[in-house]
């Protein structure tokens, strides 16, 4: 254990209700800044920013054939790229584990919970769907990436208007004002475990010493629709029902800000 | 006829000419491009009498002999410790250095610093190739036992330590914590938890304003207004 | 038809708008953005560093390494696949060549300086764009450096000379067109990176090196201007 002292010193601070940084137990850091259409060149953009961290999502359409199964629906692609340039410990090179675990995460918060409807994306059955492409570019990785990106994945789709298309060809310039519309709104919370805390939002310094994080995905009405466990410790069902309290509350919080 | 061009106490960007002629004489962080004194690198223009020169204002700790600082043990071998600076460059911690107890062969070096201990060194040897070597004989040099360590900009050390420590030891009388200032930019601070974060709101206002003048009555203005809430 | 008035009704020497600012990634040692029209590049530092594997390191001084990419959102057309293309290291390379001449790394033997470049968009000119954000990004690390680098791009569209082309004056389909980065050091005057594709004459060419002299010294404040700023807001 590298961070043994760290850990131990969190949990010191946890026991007197404090962070590291100050922060209440579950207090989000702020500023938590929403901005929509940020990059030009995408059908969508969305870039959030946590405290210091900041995430850039863009959203590509693309038309392509249905999977034989589902003849008459769309799908959705999702790329994470832990970029080199946004933390000193992120190096140059194909998508590593965490990349495509964080990528794998914000895909099933948006699959599961039908905030796309995939039969709107078909152009023509067994023929012709819309493929949209999310990518995740971290610019500054100050902590909680999973939060960030899932939530700037969002803004990113809400933002989204299809480019013309012909039938045969895609207009990539002529942008039209139909959007892609989201049915619902799923917000992810990554709740952190550290001794017998947990917490939300965590810095760097905190995500080197977590025991265990779980990350709930839920839509407006509190419904679950993913859910990803991480971290080398076990929860007990207990720390699971209070976890998912946590997750299910603070999504109502962060929904406020798209 | 010379003529000094950079204004005193303004942010120089590298190429910029500083000074003309030959009567100015280039200092740290300048060079002479024929009778042109030039910026080598980003910072504060100090004007010394005939002498022009440049106060770095940002990059990463550059290892010094002499330097006291704080580092972390990243491994641990047969007859010594590898310790991480802060810088581009690990430290070597050899057996005879570590301790004036008597180590016996193959003792278990762990038991002593373990991985992910963090230690106060004091740098004994830099080579040209940049290997270093650290001692931990010395007063106050020792493992650092609970609290935590902070990272600040390596050019704020001076003024966060203040002359002759005097600005350290207000923050540590003020907030009742232990406090050791690596010149490497870590700091280690162990203290009652809303004193341990006054101290660092109180350090991260230094960084920030550094070259403020008045700042100690600054510091002293802010502990005094935020330490009413202190325990301990 | 002759190529009389640019699509964008700028003049034929000047640039799209400019934006800089430095110290914008956080936990980089030194960060910068430059965004010209819809190009849009940030560059982060890491280091002095620990480079490995040792076979790279070089006993005499620093190593630069620089990696040039487009997100891959950034494109106006389809998605650029993530992972690097021939073209993004040949851009990587003629990055590291631009910034090299300015950088002093004798002080860090055997370690390395990353600059990683990174476009969340593009419209034409992101290499010039990346090595502007880079070369500021370096200064705020707090490096030795001689010099900054500016770049921009020059070219000819029909019979007109003109300076940083658009995409729509890249892909001008009625004449022929020239597109010519260009970095430089603007103290010396001294040219660190030179690339051309497309056609022009040698007397067009030269006048055109003239012409970027003073777009170049231009850049340069904004780039000198952006990072005073940053300390400034800091010292002040």
């Amino acid at each position: 254990m590298m961070h043994r002292e760290l850990r131990n010193h969190i949990i010191g601070l946890l026991n007197a209700d404090i962070r590291l940084d100050g922060r209440k137990l579950t207090e989000y850091r702020k500023p938590i800044e929403v901005e929509y259409g940020v990059v030009k060149t995408a059908e969508g953009s969305a870039r959030v920013k946590i405290g210091e961290t900041d995430v850039i999502v863009g959203v590509k359409l693309d038309v392509g054939e249905p999977y034989p199964d589902t003849p008459d629906e769309g799908t959705i692609i999702v790329g994470a790229e832990l970029l080199p340039l946004s933390n000193p410990e992120f190096e140059l090179g194909p998508p590593g584990i965490q990349a495509i675990e964080l990528a794998r995460v914000v895909d099933r918060g948006i699959r599961e919970s039908k905030a796309l409807d995939f039969k709107k994306l078909c152009i023509t059955p067994s023929e012709k769907i819309w493929m949209v492409i999310i990518d995740i570019c971290p610019i500054n990785d100050a902590g909680n990436l999973f939060d960030a990106a899932s939530l700037a994945a969002l803004a990113a789709l809400k933002d989204t208007k299809y480019p013309a298309f012909d039938g045969e060809k895609i207009d990539y310039k002529a942008k039209t004002d139909k959007k892609l519309g989201l049915e619902k709104m799923p917000i992810a919370v990554t709740v952190i475990k550290i001794g017998s805390k947990f917490i939300v939002d965590p810095d760097i310094e905190e995500e080197k010493a977590i025991d265990a994080r779980l990350t709930v995905s839920s839509i407006e009405d509190g419904t679950l629709c993913a859910m990803q466990k991480g971290g080398d410790f076990p929860l007990s069902i207990e720390d699971i029902d209070k976890m998912l309290d946590i997750g299910i509350e603070k999504a109502k919080e962060l929904r406020k800000y798209l | 006829m010379s003529k000094i061009i950079a204004k005193d106490k303004e942010i120089a960007v590298p190429g910029e000419t500083l000074a003309k002629g030959m009567e100015v004489l280039p200092g740290i962080g300048t060079c002479r491009d024929g009778e042109n004194i030039m910026a080598n690198r980003l910072g504060l223009v100090m004007i010394e009498g005939r002498t022009i020169k440049l106060i770095p204002l940002s990059g990463r700790y550059i290892p010094k002999t002499g330097d006291t600082i704080i580092c972390k043990v990243v491994d641990v071998s047969f007859n010594g410790w590898r310790l991480d600076t802060n810088s581009a460059y690990s430290a070597m911690l050899s057996m005879k250095d570590a301790t004036s107890d008597f180590i016996a062969r193959g003792a278990n070096l762990t038991q002593y610093y373990d991985l992910g201990d963090y230690v106060v060194c004091k740098i004994v040897n830099v080579t040209s190739q940049k290997l270093i070597d650290v001692t931990m004989k010395g007063p106050g040099l020792r493992k650092l036992k609970g609290g935590r360590i902070i990272e600040v900009n390596p050019h704020k050390v001076p003024r966060i330590i203040g002359k002759q420590g005097s600005m350290v030891v207000m923050i540590k009388d003020a907030t009742r914590c232990n406090i050791v200032v690596g010149q490497n930019g870590l700091i280690w601070i162990d203290g009652e938890p809303l004193n341990e974060l006054l101290a660092i709101q109180t350090i991260r206002k230094i960084e920030r304003e550094s070259h403020l003048s008045g700042l100690t009555d600054k510091i002293k203005e802010f502990l005094e207004k935020n330490g009413g809430k202190l325990t301990g | 038809m002759a190529y009389k008035q640019r699509i964008d009704g700028r003049g034929f020497d000047e640039t799209r708008p400019i934006e800089a600012k430095v110290g914008v990634i956080q936990r980089a040692d030194g960060s910068a953005m430059f965004k010209i029209g819809n190009t849009w590049a940030y560059a982060a530092v890491y280091g002095p560093r620990n480079l490995h594997p040792k076979f790279l390191q070089d006993p005499q001084r620093g190593i630069l390494r620089c990696n040039y990419n487009m997100m891959p959102f950034s494109s106006s057309g389809e998605r650029v696949r993530p992972g690097g293309s021939r073209r993004s290291k040949e851009i990587s390379l003629v990055t590291e060549k631009a910034l090299l001449p300015v950088l002093d790394l004798e002080e860090f033997p055997n370690s390395v300086v990353d600059v990683f470049i990174e476009l969340p968009q593009t419209e034409a000119g992101s290499r010039c764009a990346g090595i502007c954000a880079a070369s500021m990004a370096l200064a705020d690390a707090g490096l030795n450096m001689k010099d900054l680098v500016c770049a921009v791009s020059l070219g000819r569209v029909d019979d007109k000379l003109l300076i940083d082309l658009d995409y729509s004056e890249e892909s001008y389909k009625d004449g022929p067109v020239a597109d010519i980065p260009i970095a430089m050091m603007p103290n010396s005057s001294k040219v660190t990176l030179l690339q051309m594709d497309g056609e022009i004459s040698k007397e067009e060419l030269m006048e055109l090196l003239e012409k970027s002299r003073k777009v170049l010294m231009d850049i340069y404040e904004v780039q000198k201007r952006a990072l005073k700023e940053k300390y400034h807001e800091v010292e002040v």
